[in-house]
């Protein structure tokens, strides 16, 4: 080696792995396109303009605020891409498309840029846009187009959720032919109203599939979500298999749960975490769609789980190898006992005449009370026969004992309570 | 011989506990070791070890010859340093080592003969103290790159009731293959190795521990081990799942016996101590022969290296000469490593010594690496998810970014043992071990302004 080289000197690890962050994002993308396919069989060709309009706005955005805040460009993620999807699929396509453009800018700007871009928002950007434009424009947030009408005449129906849940409320438990409601083959499949990405639960969960097969999201939540509205469903409906299906495949549930539920930076990392996050998602689901005055509640249940993830995280945040409860109950139990037997020891140390109250700032041992009184009556009265100012020659040495003992516990380096 | 399988339940627990599966890239599985030839010159480092640096004991001009002492401490955990080739010694000078530490080092002249010295006798070992004694002398330290003393190791005070001898053949580093050369080619000395150590310390059972993909190795040390120990009992052979860091001490003691050691503790208050396979086989050599430490089998590999092997050579060696030794490179050098491509050091300079606890000398073309740009965390979890010490990487690097002393203080950074899981995993490319060191540095340094 007579040739100087040029060698790259960094820290370990020098392998890694091929997953990025542009790879999962299009592995999201990927788990999409079934139900955009399904959307634009149902809904038409309008679903690609929605879709366009609001992955096209969410780019911009994201590419303006990047340069207005001086930052990296961080269009290459995806995860914009991401972001205008999901809205997409959050919308009914009726929905006029200067509408779905500030949805898409409230969720990038606003929820995502303003915070610290990707990773640091702390409620999911889509659904956030979406609550925005359903607080603003609610009619149009809730027209919902029937579905196959478009080729003839686009006519609007009820959601069947909200058939449902009205009947629900009217005290009936709806089953499987019910007037205004798709039977369950269509609402697998996604031949019903709602918004367009969440109508068939069929590609929703192939989409869920791929991404758990990818290792893109983890099952926890998903399931627990799912589960939890699922046996809640099950309860309210008395049992009725049919509602408790209709709850589950109604709605954006699905949608939800696979793919905004799971979003890495409004939940918590770690497993316990995730399933208690699930848990929380699928009972406030349940509560809004049964007692609420909204059909829909997953929207708004997923916002108050995302604010509520890093809480969950903090308690449920694993501990380090080994120091697990078994090994922890091990560990701690001995050096307590130990240090319970050393003030057994030091007990008989304590001068005879040491008392509850404090002497000039120190406090004063634990004995019984009638030492207490016998030594504080002598020192009230040498105060009331104006000896304070010199201090009682007897208080004087009690505390100068005391002082003894606090400094020798001290070296022996042992607390005195 | 027993041979025994993970248990099921601990597979499970082994792989909830996290790692990454990494490529294997075990090119030089199937090259014997050779043997270098002396160099032309030796640089033997005083600091080849955990713990105090030797003091030469030499003085320029002095003849030596290989096996003697030339530097050595009067510190317990410290190891002594041997002359690796005979010849004069040329000077005693300084040099900074590749993790930056400044330590001196004597340098010796071959004069191509690689005469023995003359007192080098097998010790007389009948007991622990002996064996401890012995130890010492030799030179020994953990081989598999920690570079522990084993002296040290071994003399476990008995208080710890230690039970089980673990011998750690589990080789999780990509492309390091000298552990299991050393279990294929010298299994007699390894076995007796694991035997004798066992013995002398009293201990229960020793278990050697291997990954499930080197099924030869385990074949050949359970043939040998019927062939020439007969049915001695107490010792299993048993097979790890392949997943890094398999091999990281904690981790193989959990997967072995199913105990974790606690944070801040020694395998040994778990009633297990753990061994490198070349160490426990250099071990028996040393008992036969008293030849100490002066050499040790490194593994040449990566893109760049023409001729990739397993290589035997005199500890000191210049690393320029071990890679002419494997015919240089091929393309030019992107990255050179000291250790596995996990947790190796990356080099800045080939004029350095190879270290007694060197295991691996690997070169990487540029653009066989894969980089990734280092992008914002996305929180998905995944360098928790694969951290074998349940750590969350990401809020530790979030608190070394921001100095939070406080807060760094309620975390346990410091049971960080930078196997680089999270890192390699991490989709952002963020070098993740590198703010954990960070991390630890600022919880050292405000533990010492307090």
């Amino acid at each position: 080696m007579t040739k100087e080289t040029k060698m790259t000197v960094s820290a370990s690890p020098h392998i890694r792995s091929a997953s990025t962050t542009t790879g999962i994002m299009l592995d999201v993308i990927v788990a999409l396109i079934p139900a955009l396919i399904v959307a634009v069989v149902i809904f038409g060709y309008r679903v690609l303009a929605v879709c366009g309009v609001t992955v096209g706005t969410a780019m911009l955005s994201e590419y303006i605020a990047r340069k207005v805040m001086k930052r990296p460009g961080t269009l290459g993620d995806l995860s914009a891409v991401v972001t205008g999807l999901i809205l997409a699929f959050n919308l009914p396509v009726s929905i006029p498309l200067w509408m779905a453009a500030i949805g898409s800018v409230v969720a990038i700007i606003v929820v995502k840029q303003f915070f610290g871009g990707i990773g640091q928002n702390f409620v999911n950007p889509a659904l956030m846009g979406r609550i925005v434009l359903f607080v603003s424009f609610p009619s149009a947030m809730t027209n919902w187009v029937k579905a196959l009408s478009w080729k003839t005449d686009a006519v609007t129906a009820a959601s069947p959720l909200a058939v449902i849940n009205n009947m629900f409320s009217n005290g009936d438990i709806a089953g499987a032919g019910e007037p205004g409601l798709p039977t369950l083959a269509d609402m697998f499949f996604g031949v019903r109203e709602g918004c367009l990405g969440e109508i068939s639960a069929f590609a929703l969960i192939m989409g869920g599939l791929y991404l758990l097969v990818r290792r893109v999201i983890h099952p926890a939540i998903p399931v627990t979500y799912i589960g939890t509205v699922a046996v809640f469903m099950l309860i309210a409906g008395k049992g009725s298999l049919t509602f408790t299906a209709y709850q589950i495949m109604g709605g954006g549930l699905l949608l939800g749960a696979i793919f905004m539920a799971t979003d890495y930076a409004t939940s918590p990392m770690n497993l316990k975490g995730k399933i208690v996050f699930g848990i929380g998602c699928g009972l406030l689901t349940a509560v809004i769609r049964l007692f609420g005055s909204m059909p829909e509640g997953v929207s708004f249940s997923i916002i108050i789980m995302n604010i509520l993830s890093p809480h969950i995280e903090r308690i449920t945040s694993p501990k380090p190898f080994g120091a697990d409860k078994d090994n922890g109950k091990k560990r701690t139990g001995k050096p307590r006992r130990r240090r319970a037997r050393r003030y057994e020891k030091l007990e008989f140390k304590i001068p005879a005449d040491a008392c509850r109250r404090s002497v000039r700032g120190l406090p004063c041992l634990d004995v019984p009370s009638g030492v207490h009184q016998q030594h504080h009556g002598a020192e009230n009265r040498a105060a009331g026969e104006g000896q304070r100012a010199g201090g009682p020659p007897r208080a004087a040495a009690r505390s100068e004992r005391l002082q003894e003992t606090r400094s020798a516990a001290k070296r022996r380096n042992l607390r005195i309570l | 011989m027993k041979t025994i399988k993970t248990p099921g339940v601990l597979k499970a627990v082994a792989s909830a506990v996290g790692g990454v599966p990494v490529m294997h890239n075990k090119n030089t599985a199937d090259k014997a070791t050779v043997r270098m030839p002396a160099p032309e010159r030796a640089v033997i480092a005083m600091l080849q070890h955990i713990g105090a640096p030797c003091v030469p004991t030499v003085k320029p001009g002095d003849i030596v010859g290989v096996g003697q002492v030339v530097g050595d401490s009067e510190r317990i955990v410290s190891a002594p340093v041997h002359a690796s080739i005979s010849g004069k010694v040329a000077s005693v000078g300084e040099i900074t080592l590749p993790n930056g530490v400044v330590t001196r080092a004597v340098t010796i002249e071959s004069d191509g003969e690689m005469r023995l010295f003359e007192g080098i006798t097998p010790p007389a070992v009948r007991n622990k103290d002996d064996l401890i004694k012995a130890l010492r002398a030799s030179g020994l330290v953990g081989l598999g790159g920690a570079g522990f003393p084993t002296h040290v190791k071994l003399n476990i005070p008995p208080a710890k009731k230690v039970t089980t001898l673990i011998i750690n053949a589990a080789e999780c580093e990509p492309y390091i293959t000298t552990d299991y050369r050393e279990c294929v080619e010298n299994a007699r000395d390894l076995l007796s190795g694991v035997f004798t150590v066992k013995e002398l310390l009293g201990l229960e059972n020793a278990i050697i521990a291997i990954e499930d993909n080197k099924p030869k190795a385990f074949e050949i040390l359970r043939n040998t081990a019927a062939a020439e120990f007969g049915s001695k009992s107490g010792v299993k052979l048993m097979a790890l799942k392949s997943r890094y860091p398999q091999g990281a001490e904690k981790v193989l003691i959990r997967s072995a016996t199913g105990k974790s050691v606690p944070p801040g503790k020694l395998p040994a208050d778990v009633g297990c101590v753990v061994m490198n396979a070349c160490s426990v086989a250099f071990v028996a050599r040393y008992l036969e022969t008293g030849k100490p430490l002066v050499s040790r089998t490194l593994t040449v590999d990566g893109s760049a290296i023409a001729d990739p092997k397993n290589v035997r050579v005199p500890i000191g060696t210049k690393i320029a000469d071990v890679l002419a030794f494997c015919g240089g490179f091929k393309e030019e050098p992107f990255k050179i490593l000291m250790g596995g491509p996990m947790m190796g050091l990356a080099l800045a300079d080939t004029e350095l010594p190879i270290l007694k606890q060197n295991n691996a000398i690997l070169a990487f073309a540029g653009g066989t690496l894969r980089t990734k740009r280092e992008r914002d965390c996305i929180r998905c979890g995944r360098c928790a998810f694969v951290c074998p010490m349940n750590l969350v990487p990401t809020k530790i690097m979030n608190l070394a970014k921001a100095k939070d002393a406080e807060k760094l203080e309620n975390c346990p950074a410091e049971v960080c043992m930078e196997c680089g899981s999270c890192a390699y995993a991490c989709p952002s490319g963020i070098p993740l071990v590198q703010y954990l060191r960070l991390a630890k540095t600022l919880k050292t340094e405000a533990g010492d302004n307090s």
